[in-house]
């Protein structure tokens, strides 16, 4: 049976509904967080502050540390509290999405803590990390470059999608996977997993879908960060 | 003149265009690519002549020479204090620089600071690699006892001194407290009373919150003068 009708009647380049908010965790020093679909992250940083053990120092720029962590109750199934192999490896890809976007020249010796914590996963966990990381990067006043907006796209059985959801990627028919993380200032791409396989025509296309939704979720991104600055403004 | 997108006072965020020109040149919180100049932070745009720049709404304070601060001992060292600004390290306070007082070899320290004091100091230099040298050498530059702190957003410092000192100045007028402002975004407020103080407090506040409306120093007169 081909996939002509996805399973949550969207539009095959249409994403899921998303939200946006700025400043949602009191005690750091930038936050932010990020919904798309039933995915919802929350993206807290701290710092510049010391790093320790010294010898991890920079003395010619700061150094961004990112963590990825999943919640045990973010899934149908209990998740295993603590890091795991998985977990490591995004917390890897996403700091190197993140890094072309920083700026931490100004703060030699130190460290940029980015944690993000997964509440609720349905797919797209990295990619809405990356998307609430940027903004609560920029809610510290770090300085920044542009920010990074991310989506997953893909094929679910022949066709191309964008913005797969939990159901799409179990697709019986085989689904692939491809997570696309966008500088918004010159679209720089700073993410590009792929897993599954496509055509090279194929991933061309997806990788132009892709862009288009990514400058959805920035305008998204540049609403949330200005009202909640504007929200301060206008007490 | 070329094309320049923004408006005085609008809030931009990283990576928004602010012109489009090589008649424009960027200043602070801002970059060019190209003929294009952007903005580094979430901050508000502000234009003087030919020069762009974005003054930050948020982050940490960034240590400058000659800036007073506010800070607090965290370590005594055999040459002097390790304070707390702020900032990701904390900065040294040598003896020479602490008081014009001969300390003998193997003096104890605590005579003069102690762990956990609350000082008044002022930048004497910043290394490339931040680390920051310290006064207390200097008028108004002091351990300060009693009194209490508060801390506000650092960008937000300029508008409670005000031009010239005009909101400081009215503040300590209306209020009668004893006020030290450091840059570093942390205020000393000492009064006759509890309420005095928390007058004070409450303006201060006030300020942080309406610190980019136009005509700032005569509402804070008109709210002193109504309480």
């Amino acid at each position: 049976m081909a996939y002509n009708k996805r399973v949550d009647g969207r539009a095959f380049n249409e994403a899921r509904d998303m939200e946006a908010k700025a400043g949602v965790v009191k005690r750091a020093d930038g936050s932010a967080m990020f919904r798309i679909g039933k995915t919802i992250a929350i993206a807290s940083v701290f710092g510049p502050r010391e790093l320790f053990p010294g010898f991890l120092q920079n003395p010619e720029t700061g150094i961004l540390r990112s963590n990825y962590d999943m919640l045990s109750f973010s899934v149908n199934e209990r998740k295993r509290p603590g890091p795991n192999r998985r977990s490591v490896e995004i917390s890897m890809v996403t700091n190197n999405s993140l890094l072309p976007a920083l700026d931490l020249t100004k703060f030699p010796n130190t460290v940029v803590d980015v944690f993000i914590e997964i509440i609720q996963a349905d797919s797209g966990t990295r990619c809405a990390g990356i998307c609430a990381a940027s903004m609560a990067l920029a809610d510290a006043g770090i300085p920044m470059k542009g920010l990074v907006s991310a989506v997953s796209v893909g094929k679910v059985g022949n066709m191309l999608v964008v913005d797969l959801n939990k159901e799409e990627e179990d697709y019986e028919e085989g689904a692939t996977d491809i997570p696309i993380a966008m500088l918004s200032q010159n679209k720089e791409v700073t993410l590009l997993q792929l897993d599954g396989d496509v055509t090279q025509d194929d991933i061309k296309e997806l990788i132009k879908i892709g862009s288009e939704v990514c400058e959805q979720i920035h305008e998204l991104q540049v609403k949330a960060l200005k009202d909640k600055y504007q929200g301060e403004l206008d007490e | 003149m070329g094309n320049i997108l923004i408006k005085e006072k609008d809030i931009v965020v990283p990576g928004e265009i602010l012109a489009e020109s090589m008649d424009y040149l960027p200043g602070n919180g801002t970059f060019r690519d190209g003929e294009t100049i952007f903005s580094m932070y979430v901050g508000l745009a502000s234009i003087s002549g030919r020069i762009i720049k974005v003054i930050p709404l948020s982050g940490r304070y960034i240590p400058k020479k000659g800036d007073l601060v506010i800070g607090k001992i965290a370590d005594i060292t055999f040459g002097g204090w390790r304070v707390d600004i702020g900032w990701a390290f904390e900065a040294g306070l040598n003896m020479k620089d602490a008081t014009s007082d001969f300390i003998e070899k193997k003096a104890d320290l605590t005579q003069y600071y102690d762990f956990g004091d609350v000082i008044s100091a002022e930048i004497t230099h910043v290394s490339g690699s931040k680390i920051i040298d310290l006064t207390t050498k200097g008028p108004g530059l002091r351990k300060l006892r009693s009194g209490r702190i508060i801390e506000i957003t650092p960008s937000k410092v300029p508008r409670i001194i005000g031009k010239q000192g005009s909101m400081i100045t009215l503040l300590k007028e209306k209020t009668g407290c004893k006020i030290i402002v450091g840059q570093n975004g942390r205020i000393w407020i000492s009064g006759e009373s509890h309420e005095k103080e928390m007058l004070a407090v409450d303006v201060i506040k006030k300020i942080e919150r309406e610190a980019h409306l136009e005509g700032l120093t005569d509402r804070i007169k008109n709210y002193l003068e109504r309480t």
